[in-house]
């Protein structure tokens, strides 16, 4: 909208013989695709909804393990990191709404910014799940569980849940880091389309989406403990 | 519109090019559609083969045709390449593929290439899981219940949890396709309520698709995760708990149950319609009801787990809503039978399949009130009663609302008719053989005897025999359409645009239609089924029935 009106038309005829043929116009298209990604989304909130509902009942089942499990978790860590991904939702609004206006370099730099706080999110995680598997707490594939304290059954349940949880969020990272590093290459490559803001725009809902999921990891595994005073 | 047209083979979908490769790389709805049809086919006849080892064993009440792993084996194959691998794909993958874009007006679906993305996903999926039968089989039910799935069966569990979880994929893909579709790129002049009920009925199904399938890729995930890694979310021992994977499990697999069903109502409402030459009485309370069927489809999981320990105020809950769910059932029904009172029906083959629908998913509904009963469940739960109550729906409804809708769209779909007199022949061989097949396991069940066991009691065999007795009819009346089809689509008459007058926006074009579907995009002004006594829709024309006459 802040565009000159000759290339308003130009980028519209541009865009215009760019849509697919199934669609009447850019506009249908771009709708078509927005409402896509937002079902795709409603599809993975189901999916971690089954997950989220295992830790409500065992939640419900083992309250003093799970406030237990809680304290062995890095809050610093978790914080830091919490910072890192909600700074690379900014980074990654700010790309969306340079898209919007045609500022492609501007794009570019936000998208590389987004890309590289993904990659430290990542980064600490590894940190972290390194950590626990020197302090014995994975409770799968054949390595040792030795928790301190009585808890047994409810921790293996709580440490379960996180290394499944936050492991299922972490590979939903990646897929987001696969696709902002073909945005970056493409918007490199060619100059941007009509068509570009939506797929940025796509891109962009799916990110948020990761990071609200973190939003709930976050205080689901390593802020419980403060929940209730258990005895140690 | 004259008979050079026809028989000077215009430019269609099917002509416009013959190799494999534009097959297997298109990205045409209709062909997708056509790509579906005989992935189905395929796996409904895996799935037959195995229900007819099933049924001559259970002749005899002896195990003397299979040892009871095998068996376990057969009715895990049966249920899995069934439900998984036919009823859930039929009628919204082929026939929904093929019409929901006609029915729109529109050119393709919203996103083509996710479509064809779709189907490889589904063979994929198919074709591991008869992998894992090949290989050695599962024995687990197609309900994969743990703890036996995820720690004790020594079959191919993995492989087939992960067929399963990849067809689902295809199955998220097509119900995201159907609703953007509908929602983005109806043509002008093509209101909500001007909608084909098939629509309003194919959307509220790819609600559950899209809502209901990511819960069942969950709950095999954790499955294979405990089976692979030991990630023990259902294993007691770390801490898990089994019954978990049930409400997973059914909460996907309850809905699913209106994946196959509410397409099946879509195709039943076209059918009624057309065969009785009216719009359907209470239009909007049939399109309505479907909504209201997806919506409550979601809160009665628990009536499978009654005797599973849940809590009986759960319980109690969980029946209250089964019970609703007849509500938005019944007036379907009633509004199909209000539709047929003092119309002009005509008892075409597609018609037949609709009166056969309504009747055996009216019992099949009904006998679900039995089973929603919290005392009665007690009784017959995990009994044969079971057994031909959900048969009663998916054979009974999906199955024939199937074959109806394939009948009724095949001179769309192939620009050539079917052969009536056969075809009505095998319409009547497959209900009496239905009927034949389950209404005795209604009474076994009832009687007492246990689904998926193969050896009985003596005084079961009589209604066992009349069971087996009944699937080689079924057997022959599937047999008679796959052969006739085929050859029809060889040396069948040459159907017209709209051979059976019906309104939908599919007959106003050509038969087959072109790859564009329509030469230009439609413009609707009327409401949808305006068979007005003056309408020239109403009913074929003498020119076209004289055309096909002369072909
Ligand atoms: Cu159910």
């Amino acid at each position: 909208m802040f565009k000159p009106a000759s290339q308003l038309v130009e980028v519209r005829a541009d865009g215009a013989a760019r849509v697919a043929h199934q669609f009447v116009d850019a506009d249908q298209q771009h709708s078509a695709a927005e409402l896509g990604m937002w079902l795709f989304l409603a599809t993975e909130i189901m999916f971690f909804g089954a997950f989220f509902l295992a830790y409500l009942v065992y939640r419900e089942w083992y309250p003093v393990a799970f406030a237990m499990g809680s304290r062995q978790m890095d809050v610093m860590l978790g914080t830091v990191n919490t910072g890192v991904l909600l700074t690379s939702s900014l980074t990654m609004a700010l790309a969306v709404r340079a898209s919007e206006m045609s500022q492609r370099r501007w794009m570019i730099g936000l998208l590389v910014a987004t890309l590289l706080l993904g990659m430290v999110f990542l980064g600490i995680k590894g940190l972290e799940y390194y950590h626990k598997y020197a302090e014995h707490l994975v409770p799968f594939a054949g390595w040792t569980f030795a928790p301190a304290g009585e808890q047994r059954t409810g921790m293996m349940e709580f440490f379960n849940l996180y290394f499944l949880m936050t492991g299922l969020h972490a590979l939903h990272m990646v897929a987001g880091l696969v696709m902002l590093a073909l945005l970056v290459i493409v918007a490199c490559r060619s100059p941007l389309r009509d068509s570009s803001s939506i797929v940025v725009h796509n891109v962009g809902l799916y990110w948020h989406f990761v990071d609200l999921v973190w939003v709930y990891l976050f205080p689901f595994f390593y802020l419980v403990s403060a929940s209730g005073s258990v005895a140690m | 519109m004259n008979g050079a047209v026809i028989t000077t083979r215009k430019r269609n979908y099917l002509n416009a090019s013959y190799t494999v490769r534009s097959w297997l790389l298109t990205h045409d709805h209709k062909r997708i559609g056509l790509l579906y049809l005989i992935g189905v086919t395929f796996f409904f006849v895996i799935g037959g083969l195995a229900a007819a080892v099933v049924r001559l064993e259970l002749m005899t009440p002896r195990g003397d045709l299979t040892e009871s792993e095998t068996y376990n084996k057969l009715f895990t194959m049966h249920g899995i390449t069934m439900t998984f691998f036919f009823l859930i794909p039929a009628i919204p993958a082929v026939l929904g593929n093929f019409l929901v874009p006609l029915m729109l007006g529109a050119r393709d679906l919203a996103f083509p290439r996710l479509n064809l993305l779709s189907w490889y996903l589904y063979m994929l999926g198919g074709l591991m899981t008869m992998w894992a039968i090949l290989a050695g089989g599962v024995d687990t039910g197609w309900t994969f219940y743990t703890p036996y799935s995820s720690t004790y069966s020594n079959t191919y569990v993995m492989a087939t949890a992960v067929g399963v979880f990849v067809a689902g994929f295809s199955s998220i893909l097509t119900g995201l396709n159907f609703i953007v579709t509908t929602h983005q790129m109806r043509c002008p002049g093509l209101t909500w309520f001007r909608l084909p009920l098939f629509i309003w009925s194919m959307y509220a199904a790819s609600l559950i698709m899209v809502l209901a399938t990511p819960v069942l890729a969950a709950a095999l995930l954790l499955v294979g995760l405990e089976r692979g890694l030991g990630i023990g979310i259902f294993d007691p021992a770390m801490g898990g708990d089994p019954l978990l994977f049930q409400h997973l499990f059914w909460f996907y697999a309850h809905p699913a149950v209106y994946i196959m069903v509410l397409p099946a109502f879509g195709v039943i409402s076209e059918l009624v319609a057309c065969f009785s030459r009216r719009r359907p009485f209470g239009y909007a309370f049939i399109g309505y009801s479907s909504f209201a069927i997806a919506i409550l489809g979601f809160l009665v999981w628990g009536h499978h787990m009654f005797v599973s320990g849940q809590s009986v105020y759960a319980g109690l809950i969980f029946s209250l809503l089964s019970f609703l769910v007849a509500i938005p059932s019944g007036i379907k029904v009633f509004n199909w039978t209000a539709t047929l009172y003092k119309a002009s029906i005509s008892w075409e083959t597609p018609m037949l399949y609709a009166f056969g629908f309504m009747g055996l998913f009216t019992m099949g509904g009904l006998t679900g009130l039995f089973l929603a009963c919290l005392a009665i469940d007690v009784h017959v739960h995990d009994t044969y009663f079971v057994v031909a109550h959900f048969h009663y729906i998916m054979v009974g409804g999906t199955v024939m609302a199937f074959l109806g809708g394939i009948h009724f769209w095949w001179p769309k779909m192939t620009g050539r008719m079917y052969p009536e007199s056969w075809a009505r022949l095998s319409a009547i061989l497959i209900f009496v053989g239905f009927n034949l097949t389950f209404f005795p396991q209604f009474i076994l069940g009832y009687l007492g005897m246990p689904r998926r066991y193969h050896i009985y009691p003596e005084e079961f065999q009589v209604l066992n025999v009349m069971s087996s007795a009944g699937a080689s009819i079924l057997g022959v009346g599937y047999f008679f359409p796959l052969t006739y089809l085929v050859w029809s689509m060889f040396y069948g008459a040459v159907a017209p645009e709209n051979p059976f007058g019906h309104t939908g926006l599919e007959w106003q074009t050509a038969s087959p239609p072109p790859t564009d579907n329509f030469e230009q995009i439609p413009v609707v002004t009327q409401e949808a089924y305006s068979f007005g006594p003056d309408d020239a829709l109403r009913g074929p024309s003498e020119e076209v029935i004289s055309i096909v006459q002369a072909s």
